[in-house]
């Protein structure tokens, strides 16, 4: 318990507003451990009272890669660019559930605890970075699946081409978690006042995916097609990684960077609005 | 050393539900505030809150204008009727919503018990859940490891420590979240009436660790509770809110009365409130409990009601005095008859009279309002004097009784006794 001294006398001001890029990275710090709470209650309330515990991270992504190779690979007929299709989809959708879970989790903030929130403060940001945290654990047991799946088709002699850009694996992460958090806390920070977006924000992000490279290769596309898949600034992380660890897609330096910009713009504005609502969200909630 | 300040703080909220409208003023006050550089539209509106009255516009000033500051260690009362902007004035210094204009400083950590076990996660052990709700009061996973052992000790609970808190009985899971923010251990705690919590053995230890933390601990308090009683008992000072604004500030005793006086401006003395006398009677003087004004308090502890009726009269006679005690309701709870009880009238030459009556009140005088008839009456013969509702007594409560299941609002009711208390 520290103590008050005389000399460290400085008083918390609490004022109408805040600066408009005042993010309090001392006070987040000094809430590392509510934020290591968050997580581990993320992760453990998922599977309480259930028999194969963290195992059901694993069915929905083996369930969903058989469907879409059922679908997508067998009746549609969509090429993977030459890539072993669970490979493929399983690197899609282990990449695309992390970015909307993150999505998820920080889009709902406001409206998953308000009930905490208009009783204690604490740096609101705790919360969307444990989101961002909890899932990628999430991920990384996915990530366990799928090196061996990827293990399995090596030994089995299959070609797969890996390459030493795979070793921006950790960029691409950060790239998918800060997409995600800054633009689920611009849409929290709009929906906890008005509510419409909510109903749009669900099944925008399901069209989203489509609008992605998950389940097919940017090189199917068309020309026309093709422009418009790049504006996704989500669209250069997926081919990269596809193309360090299968061989097939692309790797574009230029829409990286391209896709780091538009985060580090997103971001700007998160901060802002956030920020802003962070204050009185309990008056309009 | 202060160690909060108010500086001029306010809060306005809006009434009404947030929907079709709301954007069209958010765009209209961006545009007048930030485009024209003129006063904000809405904000210009100065109406204080009324709840009863309606007002002409849309936003209503929660707390407007208050300042005051409190001294570390200082254990501040903070009273008022509902929607006086109290529970307000907490959020707004817990953090938990931000003023609209003013200024708070403050030193020093503060915690809340506004609600006790915050984030409390029904699926997660009362093991789990302690870590979880004492990190969201802002305490570190080594300190609350420190004083583990000591929170489930305090809610009595180790038995179900490692059970999830869905299992819990209601009051288990609130002794939980008290213990835990019990030993928070801020330097500032901010308390709104969690007393009211668990069975009675839990109260006593409740009362008794925010005495510890108020007394012995130094710690700064602000309070905010309707029962006087516990007001009285714990604090020094008393700040008593109206319409969200500070009507009065100094000592505890001082304020208490202030706040139960509210609103009776309007005080007539009680002789006004004679319906009706014999024609040889002139009454000077009615004082009931130390006051001729009809509206007065009864203290915590307090055992005598004083009356006294002084006037003239034209003739010999006898009589006397009977005091009913009722509730608001005109129900009548107890009367004071000796004459008719005992036999033994007073008897008056012509000229002034007086007539004293000391009451022993009942023990338990719970928190509640009081209506006194007067009358006086020769026993078995003739009225000779009628004052219904001579006088209003807004008892405190009494200060051992902290429970509030016995403060039933503002009904007041007699505390009974057993002869064998013990049986």
């Amino acid at each position: 318990m520290e103590t008050l001294k005389p000399a460290n006398r400085q008083p918390l001001v609490i004022r109408p507003r805040k600066g408009l890029l005042e993010v309090d990275l001392k006070a987040l710090w000094r809430y590392r451990d509510l934020w290591y709470m968050y997580v581990r209650r993320d992760i453990v309330t998922y599977y309480k009272q259930t028999v194969l515990g963290p195992l059901w991270f694993l069915v929905q992504p083996v369930l969903t890669t058989v469907m879409y190779m059922f679908v997508f690979g067998g009746l549609a007929g969509i090429s993977t660019d030459g890539a072993p299709q669970p490979l493929f989809y399983l690197s899609g959708i282990m990449l695309w559930n992390y970015f909307s879970d993150s999505f998820n989790a920080s889009s709902n903030v406001f409206a998953t605890n308000a009930s905490v929130f208009g009783k204690v403060y604490f740096p609101r940001l705790v919360v969307p970075l444990a989101g961002l945290t909890s899932n990628l654990v999430k991920m990384g047991i996915q990530l366990v699946l799928f090196v061996l799946v990827y293990a399995g088709y090596r030994i089995a002699g299959q070609g797969l081409h890996v390459n030493a850009t795979l070793l921006l694996f950790p960029l691409y992460i950060l790239l998918l978690a800060g997409h995600a958090l800054s633009w689920g806390l611009i849409i929290s920070s709009v929906t906890s006042k008005y509510r419409d977006l909510r109903y749009l924000v669900g099944f925008g992000l399901q069209l989203f995916m489509y609008a992605t490279p998950v389940i097919y290769p940017l090189s199917v596309a068309s020309d026309k097609f093709r422009t418009v898949l790049e504006l996704n600034p989500l669209t250069p992380v997926f081919e990269a990684f596809k193309y360090g660890c299968l061989g097939c897609g692309s790797l574009s330096w230029g829409g990286l960077l391209y896709s780091a910009v538009f985060m580090a713009v997103a971001l700007f504005v998160a901060v802002i609005v956030f920020n802003r609502v962070e204050r009185t969200f309990m008056d309009t909630v | 050393m202060n160690a909060i300040e108010f500086d001029h703080v306010g809060k306005l909220y809006q009434l009404g539900s947030v929907g079709t409208g709301t954007l069209s003023h958010d765009l209209n006050r961006w545009w007048q505030t930030r485009i024209r550089r003129r006063e904000d539209p809405y904000l210009r509106v100065g109406e204080t809150n009324d709840r009863a009255s309606k007002g002409g516009s849309g936003f209503v000033w929660a707390l407007k204008d208050i300042s005051f500051d409190v001294e570390e260690g200082e254990v501040v009362g903070i009273i008022g009727k509902n929607g006086a902007g109290k529970s307000t004035l907490l959020k707004l210094l817990s953090q938990v919503t931000a003023p609209t204009t003013g200024e708070i400083r403050a030193w020093g950590r503060i915690a809340s018990l506004l609600e006790v076990g915050t984030g409390f996660h029904q699926e997660m052990t009362g093991r789990e859940n302690i870590y979880m709700n004492g990190a969201i009061m802002g305490m570190t996973r080594a300190e609350i490891r420190a004083k583990f052992d000591d929170i489930v000790d305090f809610a009595g609970v180790a038995r179900y420590i490692d059970t999830p808190v869905k299992r819990y009985s209601s009051g288990m899971t609130v002794r939980l979240g008290f213990a835990v923010a019990a030993f928070l251990e801020p330097e500032i705690l901010v308390v709104d009436e969690v007393l009211a919590v668990g069975d009675a053995e839990f109260q006593k230890k409740a009362v008794g660790k925010m005495q510890d933390v108020s007394r012995g601990e130094g710690r700064t308090v602000l309070f905010v509770s309707h029962n006087m009683a516990a007001v009285r008992s714990l604090c020094q000072r008393g700040v008593v809110l109206d319409r969200g604004g500070v009507v009065f500030d100094g000592g505890v005793a001082e304020a208490i009365d202030h706040y139960m006086l509210q609103n009776k401006e309007q005080k007539e003395k009680i002789i006004n409130h004679i319906h009706w006398a014999k024609p040889h009677l002139q009454i000077d003087r009615i004082v009931v409990n130390g006051t001729e004004d009809d509206h007065s308090i009864l203290h915590a502890g307090q055992t005598i009601l004083p009356v006294r009726v002084e006037g003239q009269s034209s003739i010999d006679f006898k009589t006397d005095l009977i005091v009913l005690l009722k509730s608001p309701m005109d129900v009548p709870l107890a009367s004071l008859n000796e004459g008719v009880y005992k036999g033994s009238p007073l008897a008056f030459k012509s000229g002034h009279f007086s007539i004293s009556k000391d009451i022993v009140l009942p023990k338990y005088l719970c928190r509640g309002n009081y209506v006194v008839d007067i009358v006086l009456q020769q026993p078995g013969s003739e009225y000779q004097l009628g004052a219904r509702h001579a006088a209003f007594l807004h008892a405190e409560g009494n200060a051992d009784a902290f429970a509030r299941p016995m403060s039933l609002n503002d009904s007041g009711l007699m505390g009974l006794e057993t002869l064998y208390p013990d049986a």
